[in-house]
């Protein structure tokens, strides 16, 4: 089933200075299903027009296929389409909450954050604390990258944090956070729930109801859809009640010199002209990917990673990083003192994509005095075969490095 | 090796392993800076890795001399080749070598990410601010 899934990849059958390509670079972004490469094509050579104005009849088609993604979302998300926000991508979402929640935030309010997190979760943050006089604070986590949950709990019941804004999957990493676990705890006082799924939407599929956070960003690439989206879930009312981000057109009721009424949520966090192109886009996506059974994929992710892992472990002087039980299939690893952007350059000449670096999380690999890890990321296109070429071209790669 | 020797013998191997190895031993063969000169002003900035690079004339005060270092394989291949560039020029004869042209011409430019891309033209851009100053 994956050989049929992968074809459906064009770029999967690509070559990188003659070697097939091995793509391990999912989390940083995935690869795009021929359909999705089609919705948009088609788009602007059939049915390109503006949305949410003009009575012609592409404006209308385009409106409705921009529209029935929100719909399409929300039901793949189990939340209600007026809950969901376009914006360009998972920090813009994550800019927009802090910007809109910092109303709701007095001096020595704490914001609590964990060190696993993107800068894209840290930042906003710390500019919000600043402004506001509030605390940022950060839950305990181990030597080896992983959140201890139980210290995490009693850490949210002795802060009373007024948000708590964690990423379901480390990008760096890949470590699956007990969410809901973290989310029961902060309920009770109040605490305003952030989750940060950029990484999360395309492997673990989250319900968000079941989960009862408050808010959920995302971004549309890093789940076959086109780069430039991203999107937020926000409770209603609260989302609601946040204030306006940007302001321009297409977001406002009325206008007049002596002021300004905005529509209601979402409409009024959309201002301008949309991305209409990326939602259709990112709408083929969400059909390709309900069309395959979600279980399917799981399974063989986490057969394919444990392989991988175990692959890894026979490798003496690596050093895996994280957890790797309960993980999205992110494998970040240093290799004794090696550097890891020597080793990722040396992959390359294999045809094979790995990301090398901080990952965008200097504070955690400043936590594990790291100076950056070597990141594969599995996706479910990726093949056994891809592994094993990947551990043949790391084997000559420490060959060469020793020599 | 003289630059043209270098030169030569990346060109003669295929494969960018190769290439890749050669430039590495390339790096095995300079000298490590000791950490005391591995100091922030010595850094250069906009490379990816860490970078360290000193420049001074000789003894007589006519000839370059560069001593650099840094914390990953291929790039102190790469600060190998420029200093293999620069080394023992007069300022005056330096100033008309563009080290980074001569990469682009052997391919490596193309090959390297872009941040390493410009890492080399940073380093050879500090090299040539460097210069100027000594006229």
């Amino acid at each position: 089933m994956i050989e049929q899934l992968r074809k459906d990849f064009p770029l999967l059958q690509t070559h990188i200075d003659e070697q097939p390509l091995c793509y391990f670079d999912s989390a940083a972004t995935t690869q795009k299903p021929q359909c999705v490469i089609d919705a948009v094509n088609k788009f602007y050579r059939q049915d390109n027009a503006n949305v949410h104005r003009g009575a012609h009849t592409l404006s209308a088609a385009a409106t409705t296929q921009y529209e029935s993604v929100r719909n399409k979302l929300a039901q793949f998300l189990n939340v209600s389409q007026r809950e969901i926000v376009w914006t360009k991508g998972a920090t813009e979402s994550l800019n927009l909450i802090a910007y809109g929640l910092s109303e709701k935030l007095n001096q020595n309010d704490v914001i609590l954050i964990s060190p696993l997190e993107h800068h894209a979760n840290i930042v906003p943050w710390q500019q919000v604390a600043h402004r506001t006089g509030a605390k940022l604070e950060l839950l305990p986590v181990s030597k080896q990258g992983i959140l201890d949950l139980e210290a995490s709990k009693t850490l949210i019941s002795a802060k009373k944090p007024k948000i708590l804004s964690i990423c379901h999957a480390s990008n760096a990493l890949g470590n699956i956070h007990d969410i809901a676990a973290l989310i029961q705890v902060a309920k009770q006082f109040d605490t305003i729930t952030v989750i940060d799924g950029a990484q999360s939407l395309l492997h673990l599929r989250p319900d968000l109801s079941a989960m009862g956070c408050d808010f959920f960003v995302f971004s549309a690439h890093k789940a076959l859809g086109p780069t430039g989206l991203g999107g937020l879930f926000g409770r209603y009312e609260l989302l609601n009640s946040m204030p306006v981000y940007q302001t321009g057109g297409e977001m406002i009721e009325r206008v007049s010199f002596s002021g300004t009424t905005f529509r209601e949520a979402p409409g009024k966090f959309e201002p301008g002209t949309p991305n209409i192109s990326g939602v259709i886009g990112f709408g083929a996506a969400l059909d390709y990917l309900d069309a395959i059974d979600a279980n399917t994929l799981a399974h063989h992710e986490a057969s394919l990673y444990h392989y991988l892992v175990n692959a890894l472990k026979k490798i003496d002087g690596i050093s895996i990083w994280g957890d790797t039980e309960r993980n999205i299939g992110v494998v970040s690893f240093t290799y004794k003192n090696e550097h890891h952007f020597d080793i990722a350059t040396f992959l390359n000449t294999y045809g094979v994509a790995v990301r090398s670096g901080h990952h965008c999380t200097q504070p955690l690999m400043d936590h594990l005095s790291l100076q950056g890890t070597v990141r594969i990321s599995l996706a479910f296109y990726n093949s056994y075969q891809d592994v094993d070429i990947l551990i043949d071209a790391l084997k000559n790669t420490i060959d060469m490095l020793e020599e | 090796m003289d630059i043209n020797q270098i030169q030569t013998q990346l060109n003669s191997l295929n494969g960018w392993q190769a290439k890749y190895r050669e430039i590495m031993l390339l790096g095995k063969k300079l000298p490590s800076l000791p950490d005391a000169l591995k100091t922030q002003d010595a850094q250069v900035q906009g490379c990816e890795s860490n970078v360290w690079l000193h420049l001074d004339l000789d003894e007589n005060q006519e000839r370059l001399v560069i001593i650099a270092d840094s914390d990953t394989r291929i790039v102190k291949g790469l600060l190998a080749i420029i200093l293999a560039c620069y080394n023992n020029l007069l300022p005056q004869e330096a100033k008309l070598v563009d080290a980074y042209a001569l990469f682009e011409e052997m391919g490596l430019i193309q090959h390297l990410s872009p941040s390493r891309g410009n890492g080399v033209k940073a380093i050879v851009e500090r090299i040539q601010t460097q210069i100027s100053a000594f006229q």
